[in-house]
């Protein structure tokens, strides 16, 4: 191609008739087309739309904080908005929570419902990670579908546990109790014999005197002389068979040697008063909730009592 | 354009001109970054109850960093009502005035832990730490049983906290040189931890990993987890973080 001079859109490529840029690289020449038209008004708009946004919404940069925006916009204000929304769909349900005290809730069936349906969904949130998502625990974490309770099973309890926690050092209301270690008190065979009596109690073993004997003296004041149990201590029952942390030897022999201080997160600095009441109906009606003491003269109303006939 | 302060081919062919208006433009998109740095103190609000992290935290959140914790896990709950409602208020700014570095983001394999601390016993996160599926079967976390093996590193803990100290967390002289004994009260119950109670407000002793023979990582890791997201009464801080007034409450 012959050369000349060099002057912006005087020289033009005859195939596309776009104009030369006027760069050339070993005979490779650059075209100056032009961008797509709606590539450059998209750009425009682009551009357009930018200084629009920064007047409606918080944008530059300031000293002492960033421009409002004419609009008033935060994401903490939306936050707000969304949550009030929420909680005005959600206040019925709130409201008649608010006026049940919670150990009457379950004579009042359609809030205590729709309560089990509500704890049901915040269970899933809070709960499972630790009592399993149907609630059947596992080993350190109590299976709450049972009828056997550390710390008592009708809805006030739960309702308590849940709100205050167990074995929350910092935490002046909650459930506290701590099982001694037996270990440097109790020779090998006489641990042996603690052990195998607790074993006996749900007959797992053979009845031992010596067993007895120690189990008297040293465990009878929490887990009572026939080893029911007492809640007021958290103290587990021995005579159901039912282990929270294994009913072999081994397992139990650790326990008596070491104790255990399961601990259970309060729930009362976490979440609002009304998922607290919505978790204990729910876990209340798992198949173990027991009708309240203080509730009980008006345990004639026919939720109460088909709880109670459990 | 029509317009046109210089033609580009001048500019294209002057290295001294394409220097010049190349540092200009450098320039603006530095200032742009660079100049809110200047006023950050007063764009972080003061929240009651924000303390720096004890010397036993702080050796927990260095194994956090160390084994990648941030990969999969944010500490930022950011203010949307999904978040708010699983995990708790939303993040303030002065919760991480005292993290070097941060631990933002929302990318997120695992759950957010801003809230993370008092929500589980120690006894869970140690289960949990050293085998995530015996807690949570549907769990993809690695397991991380090593940590409770593993003695904890005291010795360099004095410089840990001077040079945190240097970039502006406030860690008086005492706290420095009494570093290594408050890291072994934290994790002592039966120690004196009156001293350590008294420089950081509602520290939380006890022996985290249940093995009372020795500092373990997993103390240091779990008491750094436990702490996560409990210093600010977050019920009464709400008031203070409203930027336009009346536009959220």
């Amino acid at each position: 191609m012959a050369k000349q001079p060099v002057h912006d859109g005087q020289r033009v490529d005859a195939p596309t008739g776009t104009a030369f840029v006027g760069h050339e690289w070993d005979g490779i020449e650059e075209l100056n087309t032009p961008l797509p038209r709606w590539w450059l008004w998209t750009f425009y708009f682009t551009i357009v739309w930018a200084i629009i946004y920064t007047v409606l919404y918080p944008a530059w940069p300031m000293i002492e904080k960033a421009t409002a925006g004419t609009l008033g916009w935060t994401s903490h204000g939306q936050l707000a908005a969304e949550m009030t929304a929420a909680n005005a769909k959600r206040a019925p349900l709130i409201n008649a929570l608010a006026a049940v005290p919670v150990e009457q809730l379950v004579s009042d069936q359609k809030v205590y419902q729709a309560a089990v349906s509500g704890g049901a969904a915040a269970f899933k949130v809070h709960c499972v990670q630790c009592h399993g998502s149907g609630a059947t625990g596992s080993k350190g974490y109590p299976n709450l579908n049972d009828d056997d309770w550390l710390w008592g099973g009708d809805i006030n309890a739960i309702h308590y546990t849940l709100t205050h926690g167990i074995r929350n050092p910092e935490h002046a209301e909650t459930r506290q109790s701590a099982m001694p270690q037996f270990d440097a008190m109790f020779k090998p065979a006489e641990l042996n014999a603690v052990v195998q009596h607790v074993q006996s109690l749900s007959g797992k073993a053979k009845p031992n005197a010596a067993g007895a004997a120690l189990f008297a003296t040293n465990c009878v004041s929490c887990h009572g002389a026939n080893g029911k149990g007492l809640r007021e201590f958290g103290a587990p029952n021995l005579t159901d068979n039912i282990w929270l942390y294994g009913g072999d030897a081994a397992s139990i022999k650790q326990t008596v040697r070491y104790s255990r201080q399961g601990v259970m997160p309060r729930w009362g600095d976490k979440l609002d008063p009304a998922t607290i009441k919505m978790l204990a109906a729910y876990v209340h009606s798992l198949g173990g909730g027991e009708a309240t003491v203080a509730a009980a003269p008006i345990a004639a109303t026919p939720a109460a009592a088909a709880t109670e006939a459990k | 354009m029509a317009f046109r302060i210089i033609e580009h081919a001048k500019l294209e062919r002057n290295v001294a001109l394409l220097g010049v208006f190349a540092l200009v433009t450098v320039m603006i998109g530095g200032l742009v970054q660079i100049t809110p740095l200047f006023w950050i103190d007063s764009t972080i609000e003061k929240v009651e109850g924000v303390r720096p992290y004890t010397p036993l935290e702080q050796a927990g959140r260095n194994i956090y960093i160390r084994e990648g914790c941030y990969v999969c896990h944010s500490q930022q709950v950011r203010p949307f009502r999904d978040e708010v409602e699983r995990y708790g208020p939303y993040s303030l700014a002065a919760e991480s005035m005292y993290d070097h570095p941060f631990q933002w983001g929302s990318k997120r394999t695992g759950p957010d832990l801003a809230r993370v601390g008092g929500r589980y016993s120690d006894e869970w996160h140690r289960a949990h730490l050293k085998d995530p599926r015996a807690v949570v079967p549907e769990s993809i976390m690695p397991p991380y049983a090593f940590l409770a093996e593993k003695s904890l590193r005291t010795d360099d803990i004095v410089a840990q906290l001077t040079a945190l100290s240097r970039v502006g967390v406030p860690y008086s002289k005492e706290a420095i040189a009494k570093a290594a004994a408050d890291l072994e009260a934290q994790a002592n119950p039966d120690a004196d931890a009156t001293e350590l109670k008294k420089r950081y407000p509602k520290v939380q002793v006890r022996d985290y990993d249940g093995d009372p023979t020795k500092i373990t990582e997993m103390d240091a890791l779990v008491s750094y987890l436990q702490v996560l997201g409990t210093m600010v009464d977050h019920k009464k801080a709400a008031s203070q973080q409203v930027p336009n007034e009346g536009a959220a409450k």
